[in-house]
Formats: structure tokens, sequence, C-alpha cells
């Protein structure tokens, strides 16, 4: 099916350490913490995250592309029936990807070292952190899609172990609960669509199988003759992206997810795991590319949850919900790219892709600012509402400083990385479809606003309560993330830092090069003229939109679907299971027999023993008929 | 005597021996010791030795020359996958069974060496005698030492035991069959061997396979609570005293899915693929995987909700069988071990925190994980093994049979775009919807019992560590096979579907 390349290539050692060292890790944390002492888990997990942050550094610079084999899964007659292994995809998106999982990794590992500090579960923790580096390294890692399902479900389970850090609380319990399960109904179509691919495509799901196959092969025939199928396929396998990356309608998991530990949402829930729904979409860009209804739809899902998020973020007092939903608008803005990419028909995986460009520069500069907030609440001892902050500026400058440059780079501000990456995907949305242009645009300008809010709020004026009054600069231990990620945050636009990643397609602009600048940067100018004339030394929100504020309703809706479609489904369901079913197929006979026996009725005794005995009889003489009697039957 | 004869009489003779007085729980370990070391061993030799033979380790004394019928004993990959499976949860039921009258040790130990000689017998009576055999201790344990009061387990152990018989007896009359359609001349045989050589070498007409098959699948379905003949088995298991449950759920039960794959599809192939024979059986077993989802979502009580799911995961074995292509039938065959192993697991978790607490109600329950967080974590293991977490057993079976019923096999399998999905087709979507319903039961469960804050009174403690070994060895397998499901699957060299391979146009 697949020829086995050799192991030529001098990357496997590395890729062995970046996938399994994580993993001994964490088998040695979360099964051994009893017998080790904590310092010695934190240790392990943090030096592991050295290593491999060493690891993809030295992989960086990759030439071409190349697969080889970690270790077989399911294989069956040696591979000619069914060949799935843990196999290496080698390439420059895996690499840079890698390089940021494992440079994000690092640093949060670092800040958590102070900010877990008085946590007692803090093995615990350090452990499913380290779990979490070998799922994420997989999925970038993954040359098939059976391979990547695998550890997107591994991701899963550790978001789940990192949202439900503290589980004695309901609400972490809940939010872990529903992130896991809001995933499962992505997962859902991921394995649809995993199939259908494996069924039009004869058993080969890798990805360079794939490709060559739509090119010259089964999947080339069915995209003339069958083109449903490659729309379905795409669509299916988006809807594992859209649950994995937050979008409209599975985004619902997101903002609850901020339950966790601060550190890991900037690590999963902003810059890595919630961007692997859009790393898996630029994969696969070339099935998209193959359809333009799919493209349409991907690019339409994108643009409507980048606006709603960000309609929604403009109305939360959460400093962590504000950036959630500004996770959301922004992966919204990444799914667009991959449609509008995909619309082109043409695949730009070779020269990078804008919407893996955003996903690096937005990886740095928001997981800065969950960071930031990281040290804003350990600062004001846990307090996250933005109203109770204020005038964090006089306290915490340096914090402060580096919170301003993440928010400058995230609302798209000239110069910075997030001006760069933004443009590149309104470029290509200029050139491709008028109303997601608008869309993107108006998101740009709410961004700006509610980001201009959060900062105007929380650091300037004056303290509104007593934490913040008594706030203190950080330890040097979470300003040091801070502070590297914030320089990353400025120059990871530009060709020298982007290049070095390869993530930006030398994508040649025609004259709507100038108006998209202009307009990006006009959208930029209003929504933060606007924010700072109305959130400006004020005590409350001036500004109260229901609808905004409550997220459009839509949890309260799914949850009257879940209480009708599924617990009131569930208890008519077992109603008709033991009623009508148990009744037809058991009760029915036997009240039958007991009727027609009642002659009968000397032979039952009641005990239990005697039936049995009787049955285990019955089945005996029956026997004795077929073996004794039957053959005597001239047979 | 050879290996496998003496694998299969040693529990049954320590079970007497404990019967008559013999030190009952020394005895039962030093049993279910021996054998998890040899079945394990002969289980590693296995894929080295068996280059090319069908059946490995095989003896036969013949016990009657006309009808035919001999203590024969060999395996083949499934079997020995079974005999690995018998071993491994008797070994861990026995260990965790403590302070119990001998009476559990003796129906343990009836029940492993049934269910060891009904996987390992390769003669169609003793097959079946076998089975029976672990049957009985099943039904008595249920009335005489079940988890309800006195009226009520008695009425659960008549259930089960009507319900099964009649089941056993419908599966009689299909054995029956079988053996005289397939014995040549007048020499009636219940050599598995010989009769599927003669379908090899005459095979029936498809029109009369298809009832036979049937009947076949009714009989065996009824063991392995295929929907809409399953309304005895989460009554059961609820009840079932801890050792029995496990062994049961976990081992006992495989028995008419091994019958399947062992006896029907391959004396009866075309039996299986017949359209009204397929639609039903795809019927059924969607309703296992939906109804019985569906039910086990509305279940308030822990050992209620496991015994429900147990229920509905024989669905997606079914759904490999149904698919039958080689893909999904060594999928169906890993994830039988995959699911035994993790009920058995979550049975033994389950009965010991009845043991402890009293009190099963998940609403009243809360906050276990603060204060057994070992417990917890194998809990977790059990859990996200069944709802088929990729790394654990069950997600490699699973997948497997999801592929297999995509992969170029049989008519109702093979994807031709140009026909659309078949019936086989959308079952798997539906049945993937079923996956979405476990997660959402077991994480509710995970969730009501062991997050949140402890509730006053129902204290709940990690078991002494004596008593971690059991429930280990069940986890590690999980993991093991899960990562690594190649054991197992050379262990299945030899095809196990007989059905020719459609061309794809």
């Amino acid at each position: 099916m697949l020829d086995s390349p050799e192991l030529s290539t001098k990357a496997a050692p590395l890729m062995n350490v970046l996938l399994f060292l994580p993993l001994a890790v964490a088998l040695v944390i979360l099964l051994g913490r009893k017998v080790l002492t904590t310092s010695v888990c934190v240790a392990l997990s943090v030096g592991s995250s050295v290593i491999c942050l060493g690891c993809a550094i030295l992989n960086l610079g990759v030439v071409g592309t190349e697969w080889f084999r970690l270790l077989p899964f399911l294989v069956l007659n040696e591979g000619e029936l069914l060949d799935i292994g843990i196999d290496v995809l080698h390439d420059k998106q895996s690499a840079g990807m890698m390089f940021i999982v494992c440079l994000i990794g690092f640093l949060v590992q670092l800040f958590s070292l102070k900010y877990m500090e008085k946590d007692e579960a803090r093995p615990r923790y350090f452990g499913s952190l380290s779990l979490f580096m070998f799922s994420m390294t997989g999925i970038v890692l993954a040359n098939n899609l059976i391979m990547m399902f695998v550890f997107w479900e591994l991701v899963g389970l550790s978001s789940f172990l990192l949202i439900g850090h503290w589980f004695q609380k309901a609400s972490a319990a809940e939010a872990s609960k529903k992130a896991f399960l809001t995933n499962r109904i992505g997962d859902f179509g991921f394995m649809i669509g995993i199939l259908l691919l494996f069924g039009a495509n004869h058993g080969d799901v890798s990805f360079s199988g794939l490709r060559e196959s739509l090119v010259q092969g089964p999947l080339h025939e069915l995209s003339i003759s069958q083109p449903w199928l490659i729309t379905a396929a795409v669509l299916c396998l988006f809807m594992g992206a859209v649950g994995k990356s937050a979008q409209v309608p599975l985004h619902v998991w997101l903002p609850d997810a901020m339950e966790g530990p601060t550190p890991v949402s900037a690590l999963i829930h902003a810059a890595t795991m919630v961007a692997a729904g859009v790393y898996m979409m630029v994969r696969i860009a070339f099935l998209v590319g193959a359809s333009e209804t799919a493209a349409m739809w991907i690019a339409g899902v994108g643009g409507v949850t980048a606006l709603m998020a960000a309609l929604m973020a403009t109305q939360q007092g959460d400093i962590k919900r504000i950036l959630a939903y500004s996770t959301l608008s922004q992966l919204g803005y990444m799914v667009m790219a991959v449609g509008l990419v995909g619309m082109t028909g043409e695949s730009l995986s070779g020269g990078g892709h804008p919407a893996m460009f955003h996903l690096y520069t937005h990886a740095f500069f928001k997981a800065m600012l969950f960071l930031g907030a990281g040290a804003v609440i350990y600062a004001c001892h846990h307090e996250q509402d933005i109203w109770k902050m204020g005038g964090l500026a006089k306290h915490m400058p340096l914090t402060t400083a580096t919170f301003a440059i993440g928010t400058a780079a995230l609302m798209g501000v000239p110069g910075l990385s997030g001006f760069f990456s933004k443009e590149a995907i309104l470029g290509v949305a200029y050139e491709q479809c008028g109303w997601l242009f608008a869309l993107g645009a108006c998101t740009a300008l709410l961004t700006a606003f509610y980001m201009t809010r959060l900062f105007v709020v929380a650091f300037l004026g004056k303290a509104r309560s007593d934490s913040a009054k008594h706030a203190m600069e950080v330890n040097l231990l979470m300003l040091i993330p801070l502070a590297l990620l914030a320089i990353l945050s400025v120059v990871s636009g530009y060709h020298m830092v982007a290049g070095r990643l390869q993530a930006m397609a030398v994508h040649g602009h025609g004259e709507g090069h100038y108006t998209v600048m202009a307009i990006s940067i006009a959208v930029v100018v209003i929504g933060v003229g606007l924010a700072w004339v109305l959130y400006r030394g004020k005590d409350k929100d001036p500004v109260s939109i229901k609808v905004f504020a409550n997220k459009f309703y839509i949890d309260e809706i799914y949850a009257g679907l879940i209480k009708v479609f599924q617990d009131g489904l569930a208890w008519v369901v077992t109603g008709v299971e033991r009623i009508v079913v148990d009744g037809l197929v058991a009760r029915l006979p036997v009240a039958l027999a007991a009727k027609l026996g009642e002659k009968a009725r000397a032979l039952q005794g009641g005990h239990l023993q005697s039936y049995t005995f009787l049955l285990g009889a019955g089945v005996l003489l029956a026997i004795y008929v077929i073996v004794f009697v039957l053959p005597g039957q001239g047979h | 005597m050879s290996s496998l004869e003496i694998i299969i009489l040693l529990p049954l003779v320590a079970a007497l021996a404990v019967a008559l007085g013999a030190p009952a729980r020394l005895t039962s370990l030093v049993t279910a010791s021996v054998n998890l070391v040899w079945v394990t061993w002969l289980a590693f030799r296995f894929a080295s030795q068996a280059q090319g033979a069908e059946m490995l380790y095989t003896s036969k004394r013949v016990i009657l020359d006309n009808p035919a019928i001999a203590f024969a004993v060999g395996a083949d990959g499934v079997s020995m996958i079974m005999a690995l499976l018998t071993v491994v949860v008797t070994f861990a039921a026995i260990w965790q069974i403590v302070d119990k009258p001998p009476m559990y040790f003796v129906a343990s130990l009836l029940i492993s060496g049934g269910a060891l000689g009904a996987f390992l017998c390769t003669d169609l009576f003793f097959l079946y005698a076998f089975h029976e055999v672990a049957l009985i201790p099943t039904f008595l344990m249920i009335a005489v030492h079940g988890r309800a009061d006195k009226v009520k387990r008695i009425a659960v152990a008549w259930k089960t035991t009507v319900y099964l018989g009649a089941g056993s007896l419908v599966l009689l009359a299909g054995l029956a069959w079988v053996v005289l359609e397939f014995s040549s001349g007048n020499q009636l045989t219940f050599d598995l061997n010989a009769l599927r050589a003669q379908a090899l070498a005459t095979p029936l007409s498809a029109a009369k396979q298809a009832p036979m098959f049937f009947l076949l699948l009714i009989g065996f379905g009824t063991l392995v609570s295929l929907f809409p003949l399953h309304s005895w088995a989460a009554p059961a298991y609820a009840t079932a005293p801890t050792p029995v449950a496990m062994l049961h759920a976990g081992v006992l039960k495989k028995f008419g899915l091994y019958g399947l794959l062992r006896i029907a599809l391959p004396l009866l192939p075309e039996g299986a693929q017949a359209p009204w024979v397929q639609q039903a059986l795809l019927v059924m077993l969607l309703g296992n995987i939906l109804v019985m989802g569906l039910v086990t979502i509305h279940q308030k009580r822990l050992d209620d909700l496991l015994a429900n799911s147990s229920v509905m995961h024989m669905g997606y074995i079914f759904l490999g069988l149904a698919a039958g292509t080689e893909i999904a039938l060594k999928g169906a065959v890993l994830l039988m071990f995959g699911h035994g192993i993790s009920i058995a697991l979550l049975f033994a978790i389950c009965g010991r925190m009845r043991n402890q607490l009293g009190e099963l109600e998940m609403a009243k329950l809360g906050g276990i994980g603060s204060h057994a967080p070992f417990l917890t974590v194998v809990f977790a293991f059990g859990a996200f093994a069944s709802i088929g977490l990729p790394g654990l057993a069950n997600f490699a079976g699973e997948v497997m049979v999801f592929m297999g019923a995509f992969a170029n096999g049989t008519s109702a399998s093979t994807f031709i775009p140009a026909n659309g999905l078949t019936a086989l087709h959308w079952t798997v979507i539906c049945a993937l919807w079923g996956v979405v319903i476990s997660a959402v039961y077991m994480l509710r469960g995970y969730r009501d019992i062991f997050q949140g804050t402890p509730q006053t009174g129902l204290f709940m403690s990690d078991p002494a560590r004596s008593q971690w070994l059991p429930l280990v060895l069940l986890a590690a397998v999980l993991l093991l096979v899960g990562c690594f499901p190649s054991f197992l699957l050379e262990m299945m060299q030899s095809p196990l579907a007989v059905v020719p391979a459609v061309a794809v146009p």
C-alpha cells in the first residue's frame, strides 16, 4: 500500500524524543506521584520541556517533505490489508508548529512554577501538562488521519484533566465534562469523514497518499464523477475542527474551559490545542481546494464565528472570558482563511498559508495576553472581574507594558505581528468574497473596541477594589515568559521570523493591497477611539446589551435541547424498552405459558435450584435425543 | 494430557477441591495464577508457532464413534485471545474476593473453567456443554448471594435462567441443524473442523443458509443480549455478586459472539450475507447501540449504568460481524477482548463501592476523587476505555470495526460512491453517534461520583495495597493492548472471513 521509506533521515531520533519523552515523563509523574516528591515531578516535567524545545529548534529549517514510521499501530497481513502506523510527517508545517508548541509549552511551564506554587496537586498538574505536550506533538507530527484522530482525542483527554484540575469545584467539573462532550460531537463528524476517505481511497488515509490520489488516482476520478463525496468528506472532517477549534455552533465549551488554571488557558485554550483544528484543515488544504462548496461553508462558519464571538466579547466582565471570546473570534479568522484559500482552488501549502501565519502570530500574543491576565489575577488575589480592577498600570508597570504590546498586536496595530497576519487574511477575503471581507473588517473593529475596553478598565483609571489597590508587580519567573512572548509578538510578523517558521506565503496582492491596508488601519482607529471615549474613567459598564452579555442565549438553548432531545428522549425510550420490548419478548410469552400451564402447576415447586436442575436435565435430554435418537432415523 | 486440557480442567478440579473443603482462597488463587501464566505463555508462543497452521495445541480423545464426539481441544488466534481474556479476568475476579463464603470461589472457578472449555474445545458437543456448566453457577450465585432483597434477586435469577435457558434451546436447535446438514454420509460428527471442511467442500445453497444462520443468530444473540433479546442482562449484572458480574459480563457473555465467529460465519457465510438476515441484524444491533444507549443515559445508579452500558456495547461487536470483512471481524475480536477487560474493571470498582458505601445512586455521591485517588484513576481507565479513548484497548477494536465496514470485502461493506451509502454504512454512522452517547453517560457518572465535593456520611477510601493488584492488572492490560494491538492482531494470522471479496469496479 505504502512504501516504507528508510529511516535514513537524521530527524528520526529528534522525533522520537519529541513524542515519547513527554509521554514517559507524564506516565512517571501521573502513576508515580505518590512515590516521588513534588519537586522531582516538577523538575522532570519542566526539564523535558526544555529538551523538547531544543529538539524543536534543531528541527527548524526543514526542506522538502518526508515521512517515516515510529511504531506500527493497526497492521494486518503485513500492511497489505490495513496499514495504520504512528508515522511522522516531517515538513515545514510540522516543524514550524512543533516549535510554537514547544516554545509556548516551555514558557507556560516556567510561568506555572510560580503561579501554581501553592497548589497541593502540582504533580498532577505538571503530569497532565506533559501528557498534553505528548498528545499535541502527536497531532502536529501525524502523517495519517487515524493517527491524527488518536492524538486528537488524547488532547481532549488532557484538556479534560486540566480544565478539571480543581475538580472539587462544581463549575470546573462541569466545564471539563462539557469540553470533552462538545468535542466528541465534533469527532463524530471527524470519524465519518475519515471513514468516507478510507472507503473512497481504498484504505489509505495518509496525507501523502490522499494528495497523490487526488492528483491521479481514485480521489481524482471521484472529484470528477462524484464531487459530492469530496465535499461531504471535507465537511465531515471540518466538523472535527469545529469542535476542537470551537467554531459556531460548537463554540460553547471554550469560554467555560476558563475554569482551568490560567497558564493552561494560555497554552491549551489559546495558543495550541484549539489551533489544532486549523492545523488539521491546513493539512488537508488540498482537499478543501477540491471542493468549492465545502470551502465556502468553511469560510462562512469561520466568518460568522469571528463576528459573533467578537460581539459577545464586548459585554463580558471576566478578564479571562473576554480573552476566551477573543480567541474564538481569532480562530474564526483562521478558519475563514482556510475556506477562502480553498475557494481560490490553488494549493498554497507549498509556500505557507495565511491561516498558519495567523495561527503563529496569534499563538504568541494570545499566550502572552493570557499569561498577563494570569499575572494580574495572581496579583489581585484571584479577582477576575475587570470592573474590580483598575489602575493596575501604576502597580504593575512591566506586566502592563507587555499586556499593552499583546493588546496592540491582537488589534492589528501597524508594525506589530497581528497586523501582518490579519492583513494577509483580509487580503484573500478582499479578493475572494465581499461579504466575508466586510465581516472580517467588522470583527477587526470590534476587536480593537473590546481590547481597548479591557485595557482601559483594568489597567488605567483608579483602583476599584482593595485587591486591586494592593496589587504588586509579579515575580521575575512570571515576567520572563511575558517579556519573551511580548518580543515575539512584535517581531513574528516580519519576514526574518515568519520566514524562519516558513509560515507566510509570498502573496502577491493586486491593487487591492492598499485598500485593504487602509481599511484595516481605519477600523482599528475607530474601534480604539470609540472604546476610549466610552470607557475612560468609568466605574461601571455604561453600555448594556443583554443579548451579547448573555452570549446570544446559546447555552440556554442548548440546555433546553439536551433536556428535551436527550434526557427526555432517554426517559421515553427507557419506558418503551422496559414496558413494550420486555413485555412483548419476555413477559407476554411467560404469561401465556403460565396460563396454558396452569394445570401443570403441580410441577412448580418454587425453588430456583429445582428449576435449574430441570433446565439442565432438559438440556441433557435434548442432547441425548440429537445424539442417539436422530442418527437412528436414517440420516 | 495436553496443555489446553489441563488449562480447562484445572479450575473445575480446583472448584471441586474447594467444595470439598480445601482452603478456598489459596487453592483458587494458585489455580488462577497457574492458568494466567500458562495461557499467557502459550499466547506469546502462538504468533511465532502458528506459521501456516490454523490450529495449535490440539489434542483429541474420542468419546463416541457414531455420532463422532470427542473431547477435542485446540486453539486458533480467536480462541487464544478469548482464553487470555478469561484467565486475566478470572485472576482479577478471584483476587478481589475477600471474606466471602467458599461458594464464591467455587462459582468463579466453575465459570472460568466452563468458559475456557467453551473457547478451547473444537467439538460442538463439548463447546455447548461447557457453556452450560458455566451458566448454572451464574444463576445460583445471583439467587443465593445477589445484592437485592431475597424476593427481587430470586426474580432476577429466575428471569435470567428462563431467558438464557430458552436462548440455549434455540441455539441447541440451530447447532443440531448444523450438525445434521454438514455431516457427510451416515456419519454424524460434532467435530468443528470436519464440519468446516464439509462446508467448504459442499456449501449449502444460500437460501438454506439464511434461516440456519438466523436461528444461530437468535440463539447465540440471546446469550450476548442482542436487542430485543437483552432484557435479562441489565438486572442480572446489577444484581450479581461482583466476581460473577465480572466473569459473566466480561468473559462468559462473549461466548455467543465467539460462537457466531467460529461456527455460524465459517459454516454459513452466505447466510450471513443474505439481505434479510443482514437487515435484521443491522436493526437489532442499532437497537443495542441507540435504544440501550439512551436507556443507559436514563440510569440513576452506577451498577445499572454499567450493566446497561455493557448491553449497549455489544452492538459494536455485532456491527463488526455484520460488516463481515477481515478488518471488521478482527476488530470485533479485539473489541470483545477490550470490552471484557474494561467492564470487569468497572464492575470490580462498583462492587467495592457498594461494599463500602452501600449507596450507588449517583446523585447522592460525589467527591470520591478527593479521598480515593487510586480508585478514581483506575475507574477513569475503565470508563475512558469503554467510551473508546485511543490508547486503551477498546478504541483499536472499535475503529477497526468502523474501517472494516468501509473496506473492500463483502457486498454490503464495499463503498461504491456512485451507489451512495449502503444500509451498513448508515448503520456505522448511527453507531458513531452511539460513541457520543456513551461519552455522555460515562462522563456524567464520573462527574457525579468522583468529582465535586465529598458528601457527608459517604466516605470512600482507597483499598489496601494488596487489593490494588487486580485493578492495576486490568488497567495495565487495557493500556498495553490499546497501545500495541499488534500483539493480539498477530495471533490472528489466518483469515477469519470466508466470504469472497467483491471486486471494486
